[in-house]
């Protein structure tokens, strides 16, 4: 057993930290909120409602790993959906048009803060900050109200769902309703095995821990670390584009108020997956169960009726604590065996 | 080690069962937020009548204004298999989805207060709130019948409308109450200018009114807090509120009725005339779902009792579409008596903390 715990990575120890705590989470929320977590259903659910955050927060993932962060992603979701909501139903914008407006307001804010962070060499916190100012500020200027989608292209694809077969239930009448999930889902699960794969098998991907984890020693190996860095925010941009679409695809409407505090979700998602804010260490695995972890807890708070809304908070403030302690109690009994 | 965790958390899920199993009636409340007084005595009012006490297990949500919130959560309910879906929708468009979900699941849903706009009625079992039309309807009557008790002909009377929120149900019908009067009596409507339900912004409406209309000598304000911004910014420019509109004095007229100052500034003549806006649903929604229990007739839209009040007694009753309605006249007691019925648990908690700030 320890020397099992010896052996493994550091990535590979908090992941498996968050899965078990995650399982266990799970666990607690069956036996004490009852039958309805134990329908597959409510797991669907929280995958459908949450699928953009995991797309978001695995951009943040990989922005963290390469040791930089990036706080844009909420106002760029909440300009994604407004744009696109406006080019549908005020210009009679087709559906694929308004993807590729995601993806070009993704692609522009990628680039333009990863050109200001890596060869600019300007804080990322500060070139986001003004970023998340500025989408949030455009957000507004392309529309002030908040209005639902009735574009029926999109309305009909919002409401396409993915049957998952024999995962079913049967409801107090005793017919069998179907398990579902959105489209949504497919592609944050898709954008997951990518980034899996980018930063697990290739060498770019071992560049990005290479560069987090100590930047002076990438660079004596040769690794161009301003190129690094730049196509993590440009990725993350990207990621923000796809995951604006498919926060729009999920809500069908356009507000400025959208995805309010989604950065900092997607940053507590990362954290609880085992990303470490110091970069190098990181999964998108991880990531995804912090995102799971996350809206799990939400979830059983509202299943439990706790009225007041900021208890979510209170119980995500707590739960960031505890895996930060879990964190490095296990990391400094780790180095500890390792000594001896 | 793995095992012994699992099996022990087995024999806590058997114990905690238990009690469950008893015959409450599990009801489920999206409400869409806590911006208002009246939104806060909305929620108190469904708080105080579904307790464990009546029979119920309440699962409250609060969606922070957010129509997604309210849809999650109303899925979170149907996963947990409620008897009974309450919702206070924040907007009418979206709802077909998720209300199909729940008639999928057999859950009766009630909504509450605003409506929804949906392709088939049959997705929600029924709606209970206030009729905002009628509401205008009384006061527009009122202000027809108080000026010709004054001599007064309906072409000098020089009304603005400071709206409500645009679109919200509320503003859609006090405005066409009053536009009804307007068409039926002849009333001179200088302005419709927005004030989204706010006080500062009802000042600011009121402020460029007055610049712009001279001759203005009637306000008419969607609700309260706009009516408090509308008397700020008259006073500020040495305007007196009150009934005697021949000799230069601005009538105030306001809806909602909930907060303890509206009615000592009707008991003061700032405002004329108050419509109430009920938010009392609570009793309303539990005497539904105890009708549906024992398997009675329900009517599709369920109005609640509204009065309008004022201090003037000239005028006793109003009849609008052969209905009476009565005016109640209010005195310092009637106020006293009518807090006392809003005052119930964490509601009265939340006034007395912002009175000590």
């Amino acid at each position: 057993m320890k020397k099992k715990l010896m052996n493994m990575s550091d990535t590979n120890l908090l992941l498996t930290i968050t899965i078990v705590v995650f399982v266990v989470m799970y666990l607690c929320a069956i036996i004490f909120e009852g039958k309805g977590f134990l329908k597959p259903q409510t797991f669907f659910n929280i995958l459908n409602a949450n699928a953009a955050l995991i797309i978001l927060s695995c951009g943040l993932s990989l922005v963290m790993i390469t040791g930089s962060i990036d706080i844009s992603v909420g106002g760029i979701t909440a300009l994604v959906s407004m744009c696109c909501a406006v080019y549908l139903d005020y210009h009679g914008g087709s559906v694929f048009g308004s993807v590729m407006i995601a993806l070009g307001i993704g692609l522009a804010f990628g680039l333009f803060q990863g050109l200001l962070i890596a060869y600019l060499d300007i804080q990322p916190f500060i070139v986001t900050l003004a970023g998340m100012f500025f989408a949030r500020g455009m957000t507004t200027i392309v529309h002030t109200n908040p209005f639902n989608v009735e574009n029926e292209a999109f309305v009909a694809l919002k409401e396409t769902r993915i049957i998952v077969p024999g995962m079913g239930s049967y409801n107090k009448n005793g017919t069998y309703v179907n398990a579902y999930v959105e489209i949504g889902v497919i592609v944050a699960l898709l954008v997951v095995a990518i980034m899996f794969v980018l930063l697990r098998k290739t060498r770019q991907g071992r560049a990005f821990y290479a560069v987090g984890g100590n930047g002076q020693s990438a660079l004596m190996l040769g690794i161009n670390v301003k190129r690094t860095k730049f196509i993590a925010h440009l990725i993350c941009g990207i990621l923000a584009g796809i995951g604006g679409y498919v926060y729009f695809l999920h809500v069908g409407s356009g507000a400025a108020s959208h995805a309010s505090g989604a950065e900092m979700n997607a940053i507590a998602s990362s954290i609880i997956g085992g990303t470490m804010l110091t970069g190098g260490v990181g999964n998108i695995i991880g990531t995804l169960f912090g995102v799971l972890s996350l809206s799990t807890i939400q979830n059983i708070v509202s299943s439990a009726g706790l009225d007041q809304a900021w208890w979510t908070g209170i119980t995500i403030a707590a739960m960031l604590c505890l895996f930060l302690v879990i964190q490095s109690v296990v990391m400094a009994r780790k180095k500890k065996m390792t000594k001896k | 080690m793995i095992l012994s965790f699992s099996s022990c958390k087995k024999e806590v899920k058997e114990e905690k069962t238990e009690p469950e199993t008893d015959n409450l009636i599990v009801v489920g409340f999206s409400q869409l937020g806590a911006e208002s007084d009246w939104r806060a005595a909305n929620t108190e009012s469904m708080k105080s009548v579904f307790t464990e006490k009546n029979g119920y297990r309440l699962i409250f949500d609060d969606a922070q204004q957010k129509q997604a919130n309210q849809i999650t959560s109303v899925r979170n309910f149907i996963q947990q298999e409620v008897d009974y879906i309450v919702i206070a929708p924040v907007t009418e468009k979206g709802w077909d989805t998720v209300l199909k979900e729940a008639k999928d699941a057999n859950i009766p849903v009630i909504i509450v207060d605003r409506r929804v706009d949906v392709s088939d009625e049959s997705l929600f079992t029924c709606w209970v709130g206030s009729d905002f039309e009628l509401e205008g309807k009384k006061m527009a009557e009122w202000l027809y019948r108080f000026t010709a008790e004054h001599d007064i002909a309906p072409e000098d009377v020089h009304i603005a409308n400071i709206q409500g929120t645009i679109g919200a149900t509320a503003q859609i019908g006090r405005t066409n109450g009053l536009r009804w009067a307007v068409e039926e009596y002849g009333f001179d409507l200088l302005a419709e200018v927005p004030g989204e339900f706010t006080k500062a912004r009802g000042y600011e409406a009121m402020e460029s009114l007055l610049a712009d209309y001279p001759d203005i000598n009637v306000v008419y304000c969607e609700n309260d807090n706009e009516a408090f911004g509308a008397i700020e910014a008259c006073e500020a420019v040495g305007r007196i509120v009150g009934t005697d509109i021949q000799n230069g004095e601005i009538m105030i007229l306001s809806f909602d009725g909930v907060k303890e100052e509206a009615l000592t500034d009707v008991l003061e003549g700032k405002i004329a005339c108050i419509g109430e806006c009920n938010p009392l649903h609570g009793p309303r929604v539990e005497s539904l779902i105890a009708r549906l229990e024992a398997d009675q007739s329900i009517s599709k839209y369920t109005y609640v009792d509204e009065e309008i009040f004022s201090a003037d007694e000239s005028i006793e009753s109003l009849l609008i579409d052969n209905t009476v309605y009565n005016v109640i006249r209010l005195t310092p007691e009637y106020v006293e008596e009518r807090m006392e019925l809003f005052n119930v648990g964490s509601y009265t908690n939340t006034n007395q903390s912002q009175d000590a700030y």
